[in-house]
């Protein structure tokens, strides 16, 4: 019953109509809906959002309201970002555990 | 003479029905939201293109949601709504305020704070392995993006957003494999009397209880010693029942959160004098139940003066805004006044009989051992706490914070400062309002400065 260790987080409870956006995720394609999240987009395809700076650990949030400042995401144009609070946009490339500088 | 300028911080039930009030009697306020979307958190909207039917999202709130978000379309230009700005600071009259990276300032005549709550939290073994989340992050999950926070979802805490999002979820069509209440069932008893003479949004969860609508589900209350299983992600959820004997299921995510606490940090920079609530046990800025903070020009709605819940936010927000109006010489309906003060002296018995039926689980917090992670923003520990509290003499939470840095973090405390002060306090041996709040800091929340964020 364990869920495989890269196996995603989330899971689409609610489908609905509209278009796909192409993100990529450490440089590999992914795929998410427009209306979702970049917190929703990474965790529908992948069991974490960051490396943690404080020790051997990876984070997938925890509050979804803007309060706990957990899920800022490190984007491969140095930009960072507040995953629960940023729309997914075609084109993003998030960096999880490419990101060589952390 | 022109018009005096009311800024509002906070588009949920209670800053809206305060904008509404206002914008009747002919006032234009400035309601800043950093949210895009108005509606605060138990009516949060999803974002644009994540929109479903306000039934599927709200429930049996559908129709407070629909009333509540269309208060700004129907009154239009006579708000000055400043959607996605982050208020992020009070002084002097001012508020500075952030929108997509451009700063600007707001003076303000009256400053009405309706900035809401959030989950607390108590830290056990596992808290920040991915996949555990707050109650109230949960639900959001479902509300605003209809997704669940895993294929096989566990949940545990106190107050009624337990039950709540548990039947949330299982009507949602997630896997709830289990409820866990880590109240002794008895103490809900007690109150169940008080709470059923008035129901309430907030007490719906006992609404659900009653109904047994999570099929399968382990239930179980007085449960102890709760843990995450897992290494990287979550595989378990494990504790003690009331005779201490050991449970555990398997699943992939656990939302966990043990009532609310109010977000109050501007009331503090706008120099707000705080009171120890003992029902709540946490310190709020001191509220009127006209509303009226220590301070004349600024005024107090909502979850973020004190937990009332969404009923009672929106009562709020109208019976501040007349007081606002009265204060600047415009007319006001004794009437309504007097409706709004005997429907908010009603709730506050609800809301004592509440409280009471969800005391505070010290247990968890005397549990938390010396390893265990209590800041999550920067990993420092239990152990930190106590070792500063007992050899460096540091009484209070911002002694401890300027030793360890817990509450220092990117969260400012929001997420560790109460369980900070109830560790100070049982170190020390002393009563948790003697343990101190952690003072607010501007910037409230991260915002850009030269070459990164603060
Ligand atoms: C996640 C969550 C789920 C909840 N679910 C329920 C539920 O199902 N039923 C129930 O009865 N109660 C629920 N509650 C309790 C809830 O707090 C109240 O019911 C209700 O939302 C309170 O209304 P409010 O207007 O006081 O605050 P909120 O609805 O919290 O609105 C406060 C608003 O202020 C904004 N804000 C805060 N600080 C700033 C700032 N510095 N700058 C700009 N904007 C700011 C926030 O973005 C937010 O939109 C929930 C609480 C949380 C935290």
């Amino acid at each position: 019953m364990t869920a495989a260790a890269d196996a995603p987080l989330f899971h689409r409870l609610a489908s609905r109509a509209g278009p796909l956006v192409s993100f990529t995720i450490d440089g590999a394609p992914a795929t998410a809906q427009a209306g979702d999240l970049l917190m929703t987009a990474i965790l529908l395809n992948r069991p974490a959002l960051r490396r943690f700076e404080f020790g051997e650990a990876h984070r997938a949030g925890f509050c979804f309201m803007a309060a706990c400042q957990d899920c800022w995401v490190t984007l491969a144009d140095g930009g960072r970002v507040r995953a629960c609070t940023t729309l997914v946009r075609n084109g993003m490339a998030v960096l999880i555990d490419g990101d060589a500088r952390v | 003479m022109s018009d005096p300028v009311i800024a509002i911080v906070g588009a949920g039930p209670a800053g809206l029905r305060a904008a509404e009030t206002l914008a009747l009697a002919g006032l234009r306020p400035v309601l800043f939201d950093e949210a895009e979307r108005p509606g605060g958190q138990i009516y949060r909207q999803p974002p644009p293109g994540a929109e479903r039917p306000g039934a599927a999202i709200y429930g049996l709130e559908a129709g407070k949601a629909q009333a509540v978000h269309a208060i700004l379309p129907t009154l239009g230009e006579r708000i000055d709504h400043r959607a996605g700005t982050l208020v992020w600071n009070v002084f002097e009259g001012r508020l500075d305020t952030l929108r997509a990276g451009a700063f600007a300032h707001q003076p303000f005549d009256r400053l009405i704070l309706a900035t809401g709550a959030m989950d607390r939290v108590i830290p056990f073994p596992g808290w920040t392995t991915p996949g555990v989340f707050t109650l109230g992050g949960a639900q959001i999950a479902l509300k605003a993006q209809g997704v669940s926070i895993g294929r096989r979802v566990a949940f545990v805490g106190a107050g009624p957003l337990l039950p709540l999002v548990a039947h949330q979820y299982a009507k949602a069509g997630a896997e709830v494999v289990a409820v866990l209440d880590v109240t002794p069932f008895g103490a809900k008893l007690r109150s169940a009397a008080g709470m059923l003479a008035q129901p309430s949004t907030l007490a719906k969860g006992l609404y659900y209880v009653a109904r047994n609508a999570l099929g399968r589900a382990r239930r179980a209350s007085g449960v102890r010693a709760i843990r995450v299983e897992g290494e990287g992600r979550v595989a378990a959820l494990a504790w003690t029942d009331h005779k201490g004997a050991e449970h555990r299921v398997a699943c992939d995510a656990v939302g966990a959160s043990f009532g609310l606490r109010s977000e109050s940090q501007l009331a503090d920079l706008a120099g707000c004098t705080f009171a120890f609530d003992a029902l709540t046990r946490q310190w709020a800025p001191v509220r009127a139940p006209d509303g009226r903070s220590s301070r004349e020009d600024v005024f107090l709605a909502g979850d973020g003066a004190g937990i009332g819940g969404a009923d009672v936010a929106e009562l709020q927000g109208r019976r501040v805004a007349l007081t606002v109006l009265q204060d600047v010489g415009r007319p006001v309906d004794v009437a309504e006044v007097a409706r709004l003060d005997s429907a908010l002296a009603r709730q506050a018995q609800f809301r004592a009989a509440l409280e009471g039926a969800y005391p505070y689980p010290e247990h968890l917090v005397a549990a938390v051992a010396d390893d265990e992670i209590l800041c999550r923003c920067e990993g420092v520990t239990a152990g930190a706490l106590r070792d500063v509290v007992r050899h460096k003499g540091a009484a209070e939470v911002n002694r401890v914070k300027a030793f360890t840095r817990i509450g220092m973090g990117r969260c400012q405390g929001r997420v560790c400062g109460h369980a900070a002060a109830e560790l100070v306090a049982l170190e020390r041996g002393c009563p948790v309002e003697d343990a101190g709040r952690l003072r607010g800091q501007p910037p409230v929340k991260p915002i850009p400065v030269l070459g990164g964020f603060s």
